[in-house]
């Protein structure tokens, strides 16, 4: 399954490692900021393997998206919303075992069906990187109405938050002026 | 090198996605384990892209869709989390139960 000649499985199966790793820290750790700082690292590496997989501009909006802007956003939710930061101990409930239990049994389940179904699909893109352009051709050709639907999807959430976590959200009584 | 190992790391990542929303406590927790499981979602696309090779490069739009989308819904659960916790003076959600029956 794993032909360990060609040096693109090396860099895969080292990503994969370091995916999995980070991943488990963001699930397990204890202290929300190292959580957090295992996203990052469970990203980056995703978007080394896109990069592996030839999928170079998703892997640089990965980057800048997510590593850039969204992290930068949780970690000034973890800041807000928990002021002392550092290790905390009830950061899990007590389900964990059942928690373990189910998402064990899924993995299982979803790897055994994907790899019965796909495992020997070869991946032909490998070194053949899709362009921007052709990316491109498609965003504003056949998908430009999900496109521009999305843009305004992401206008509405961000002046949404805004209004949601705005400080003044008490109505002005009549007769009484803004100061 | 095949599709299978693909599969199974963003099948790894979905689960601790999973085990994270089911044992985590903290809010804030519970969204990063969300993003976890929309980042294998992606992986799995791009990997399916890399294999079938369709033509418009379907499975990387998809991708690029799912992140933008990700992003939106990052936004607006952070406010809603600090909205809660402005209100409740916490972020654990075992005590946000007023609606439990």
């Amino acid at each position: 399954m794993m032909d360990f000649t060609e040096p693109v499985t090396w860099v895969a199966s080292i990503l994969g490692l370091a995916i999995a790793t980070s991943g488990f820290i963001v699930v397990t750790s204890k202290n929300l900021i190292h959580a957090a700082l295992g996203l990052v690292g469970a990203l980056a590496g995703t978007a080394g393997l896109f990069l592996v997989l030839s999928a170079e501009f998703v892997a640089w909006v990965l980057v800048l998206v997510y590593i850039g802007a969204v992290l930068v956003l949780f970690l000034f939710g973890i800041m807000i919303t928990r002021a002392p930061v550092g290790y905390d101990v009830d950061l899990d409930n007590d389900r964990k075992v059942i928690a373990a239990v189910g998402a064990g049994s899924l993995f299982i389940l979803t790897s055994f069906a994907a790899l019965d179904s796909f495992g020997d699909t070869a991946l032909l893109g490998i070194g053949d990187p899709t362009s921007t352009g052709d990316l491109a051709d498609a965003l504003l050709g056949r998908f430009v109405l999900p496109f521009e639907l999305v843009s305004f999807v992401l206008l509405a959430a961000l002046i949404g938050g805004i209004t949601v976590a705005r400080k003044d959200a008490t109505p002005i009584a009549v007769g009484e002026t803004e100061e | 090198m095949t599709l299978g190992p693909v599969l199974v790391l963003a099948a790894l990542l979905f689960s601790m996605g999973v085990y994270g929303v089911l044992a985590r406590r903290n809010a804030v927790t519970v969204l990063l384990a969300v993003e976890l499981m929309l980042n294998a979602v992606n992986i799995n696309l791009v990997a399916f892209q890399s294999a079938l090779q369709s033509p418009q490069a379907l499975g990387q739009i998809f991708a690029i869709f799912v992140i933008t989308v990700a992003a939106a819904e990052v936004g607006i659960g952070l406010a809603i989390v600090l909205l809660i916790f402005r209100n409740r003076r916490s972020a654990n959600l075992d005590d946000f139960a007023t609606m439990k029956g």
